[in-house]
C-alpha cells in the first residue's frame, strides 16, 4: 500500500497526514471525514433517521397534528387492513407494478439490443429514446396524456379502426389504469441506457467464439448476452419495481386530483397523500407508509435472494472465455 | 463508429444492407412512438381549444396563437410569469444545494480513510431504495412546528444536506475515478482537504458535477409533490401547480392556454435536452455499472 519513501526531514512528516500512518494522523483524517461529511451526517439524522423513528411512533397514535398524538396500539393497522378503499389501493398499486414493470423492462432491453449494433444514427435515437424519461413525470406530460386517451382522441380513434370502442381510456374505470402503465411505458429511455452501458461490457470475444460454435442469434443471447447483463438487469427490476410502488403525480394528474374515477387509479401514494393531508389523519397515513416500507423491504429481499439463482458476475466470465 | 464496416463477399453485404433497412425501420417505428406525444402538444398549442383532443392533424394547417397571447392575462389574478419565477428560484436553489453538499460528501467517501466510512456508505446507499413515502409525514410535521410551511425552505432544506444520494454516488464513482497522483501532489505538497477537494478534485470533477445540476434542475422543475405539499398560497405556486390551479379553474373554458402553458412549461427541460444530452445519458449510464 505504502511505497511512499520516508522523508529523512521529520517536519515534513508532520504536515502529511494522508500519508503518515501515525495514530494522529489517523485521527485528524477522521476528524476532516467527519467534517466533510457533516452536512449528509445532518442530513441523514434530521431528515432521514429522525423522521422514520417519529413516523413509526405516528403509526401508532391517532394525530391530526393540532392536538399532540395519542397512543392508540394497533389500532390504526386494524382499521387499515379492514378498510375496503387501502384494499383496493394495495389492488391498484399490484397491479400497476406487475404490469408495468415487466413491460417497460421488455421494452427497453429489446430496444437496448437493437441500439447496440453499431449503425448510423444510432447515438441521435439513443438520445431521443431517453427524452421522455425526463419529461415524463411532468403535469405538462400528464395533462398531454390525458387528452391522447380521452373519448374521441388519437388513441381511441385508432382503436375504433379496429373495432374496439372504450370511450376512451381516462373515464372508464375499467382501463384508465392501463394509461398510467402506458406512461410508465413510454419512459423505457432511463432503463434502456443503463442495458445499454452493459451490453457495451459483454467481451465481443465471446460472441465470436459462440459464433465458430455456430450458436444462432437465440442462443447466444440466452447463454452470453442475458447472463453477461444480468447484474444489470437486476438493478433495473430493482430500482423499476421500488419506483413504481411510489408512483402518485401520473395517477394524480392524468385521471383526476381523487385518483378516480371509481377509485381505479387509486395508488397507495394517492390513498396516503388523502389520508394525511386531506383528512389529517397523520397515525393512519404514517401506518400506511410503514406498511408500505415493509412491503418493499421484502420485495427487495426477495429479490436480492433469487440473485443467487440468476445473477451472474464477473468471474463467471472467465469460466466461458477459458473455452474459447 | 469505426469498427461497423468489415469487408465482405456478395451475398454477405446484400444480407447486411436488408438488416441495416429492417434495423432503421424499427428504430424509427419507436421514434415515431417516442415523439409524437411531444409534437402533439406542439402542434396542439396553437390549435382552437374544440379541436385540440379530437382533431387528428398533428400541426394544424392554420396555426392560432391566441392560446400563448391569453397567457398574459394571468390564473385567477396570478401572472403566468410568477409561477415560472418561482419555479426557477426553487430549481435554482436545488442545484445549488446539491452540487455544494454532494460533492463535499462525495470528496470524503472518495478521498478521506476514516473510521466507519464503510458503514455510513452501507446507511447512504440504504436511502436509495427507501420510499420516500415514510419522511413524508413526519417531515411535514417537522417544517410546520419550524414555521416553514408555505415557503421554499422545506424543498430545498434537504437538497443542502446531501439526501440526494443518488448525486453523491455519481459524484463519488467520478472522484474515484481521477487520478490518485494529483490529489496526493498536492496533499504532499501541504494542501489541507478543503484545499484539495477546492482546487483540484472540484475543478476536476466538472462532468459529474454538470450531471449532477442538469438532473436536480429538471427534477425540481417537474416536482409535483413537494410543492402539492408545502406551498399553499396561489402567489407561492410553482409551474406544476399552476398548471393544475389553471385545470381547476379554467380547464374547460380555456383548455387551448392550458395546453400552451404545459408547453412552455417543458420547453426549459428541453432545452436542457438539447443542449446536455450526452452529460444525462453518461451520468444515468454509469449509476446501473456499480449497482
Amino acid at each position: 500500500m505504502t511505497l511512499v519513501k520516508d522523508s529523512p526531514t521529520a517536519p515534513g512528516r508532520e504536515r502529511l497526514p494522508a500519508l503518515a500512518p501515525g495514530r494522529r494522523g489517523r485521527r485528524r483524517e477522521t476528524l476532516a471525514g467527519y467534517l466533510f461529511m457533516s452536512p449528509w451526517l445532518a442530513g441523514f439524522l434530521l431528515l432521514t433517521a429522525g423522521p422514520m423513528i417519529a413516523s413509526l411512533y405516528y403509526a401508532f397514535t391517532s394525530y391530526n397534528l393540532f392536538t399532540p398524538p395519542q397512543w392508540v396500539g394497533l389500532d390504526n393497522f386494524t382499521t387499515m387492513f379492514q378498510d375496503p378503499r387501502w384494499q383496493k389501493s394495495v389492488q391498484v398499486t399490484l397491479k400497476y407494478v406487475v404490469v408495468a414493470t415487466p413491460l417497460k423492462l421488455l421494452l427497453a432491453l429489446g430496444v437496448a439490443l437493437l441500439l447496440a449494433q453499431s449503425r448510423r444514427g444510432q447515438t441521435l435515437y439513443r438520445a431521443a429514446f431517453y427524452l421522455p424519461s425526463l419529461i415524463g413525470a411532468s403535469v405538462s406530460v400528464g395533462f398531454v396524456w390525458r387528452a391522447l386517451f380521452s373519448d374521441d382522441a388519437v388513441v381511441d380513434r385508432t382503436q375504433q379502426v379496429f373495432g374496439i370502442d372504450w370511450g376512451g381510456w381516462i373515464g372508464n374505470p375499467d382501463h384508465v389504469l392501463y394509461a398510467l402503465v402506458a406512461l410508465s411505458i413510454w419512459q423505457f429511455g432511463a432503463p434502456m441506457v443503463i442495458f445499454l452501458a452493459g451490453l457495451r461490457q459483454v467481451p465481443v470475444e465471446l460472441y465470436e467464439a459462440a459464433e465458430v460454435d455456430g450458436a444462432g442469434a437465440l442462443r447466444r443471447f440466452w447463454n452470453i448476452t442475458l447472463p453477461m447483463i444480468s447484474p444489470v438487469l437486476f438493478f433495473n427490476v430493482l430500482l423499476e419495481s421500488i419506483h413504481a410502488f411510489q408512483v402518485f403525480g401520473s395517477a394524480y394528474v392524468v385521471s383526476d386530483t381523487r385518483c378516480g374515477p371509481a377509485d381505479a387509479t387509486l395508488v397507495y401514494t394517492c390513498y396516503l397523500y388523502q389520508k394525511g393531508f386531506k383528512e389529517s389523519q397523520m397515525g393512519f397515513a404514517s401506518a400506511m407508509a410503514w406498511t408500505l416500507v415493509i412491503a418493499v423491504a421484502l420485495v427487495t429481499a426477495v429479490l436480492f435472494w433469487s440473485q443467487k439463482k440468476w445473477v451472474h458476475y464477473a468471474d463467471s466470465a472467465d469460466s466461458t472465455e477459458a473455452a474459447t | 463508429m469505426t469498427s461497423a464496416l468489415s469487408p465482405a463477399a456478395g451475398p454477405a453485404t446484400e444480407r447486411r444492407r436488408r438488416g441495416s433497412v429492417v434495423w432503421h425501420l424499427g428504430a424509427l417505428v419507436v421514434l415515431a412512438v417516442v415523439l409524437y406525444p411531444v409534437i402533439w402538444v406542439a402542434g396542439a398549442a396553437v390549435k382552437p381549444s374544440k379541436d385540440i383532443v379530437g382533431s387528428l392533424d398533428l400541426i394544424p394547417v392554420e396555426p392560432v396563437w391566441s392560446n400563448f397571447s391569453g397567457l398574459a392575462d394571468g390564473i385567477s389574478g396570478i401572472s403566468v410569469g410568477s409561477f415560472f419565477v418561482n419555479s426557477l428560484t426553487y430549481a435554482v436553489l436545488a442545484v445549488v444545494g446539491v452540487v455544494l453538499s454532494s460533492s463535499l460528501t462525495a470528496y470524503a467517501f472518495a478521498k478521506i480513510r476514516f473510521a466507519g466510512r464503510k458503514l455510513l456508505f452501507t446507511l447512504m446507499i440504504g436511502t436509495l431504495l427507501l420510499p420516500y413515502h415514510v419522511l413524508l409525514i413526519p417531515q411535514y410535521v417537522l417544517f410546520r412546528h419550524l414555521g416553514y410551511i408555505d415557503t421554499l425552505v422545506p424543498l430545498v432544506a434537504g437538497k443542502f444536506l446531501a439526501t440526494e444520494a443518488f448525486f453523491v454516488f455519481l459524484m463519488m464513482q467520478f472522484m474515484r475515478g481521477l487520478p490518485k497522483e494529483l490529489d496526493e501532489a498536492a496533499r504532499l505538497d501541504g494542501c489541507g482537504h478543503l484545499r484539495t477537494y477546492w482546487s483540484i478534485v472540484l475543478p476536476l470533477s466538472r462532468p459529474a458535477l454538470i450531471t449532477s445540476a442538469i438532473f436536480t434542475f429538471i427534477n425540481a422543475w417537474n416536482d409535483f409533490m413537494g410543492p402539492l405539499i408545502y406551498l399553499n398560497s396561489p402567489s407561492k405556486y410553482t409551474v406544476s401547480l399552476g398548471l393544475m390551479m389553471f385545470r381547476d379553474q379554467e380547464g374547460i373554458s380555456n383548455y387551448g392556454g392550458m395546453i400552451a402553458m404545459s408547453l412552455v412549461a417543458l420547453l426549459p427541460v428541453l432545452a436542457f435536452f438539447l443542449a446536455f444530452q450526452r452529460h444525462l445519458i453518461d451520468g444515468m449510464a454509469t449509476s446501473g455499472l456499480k449497482g
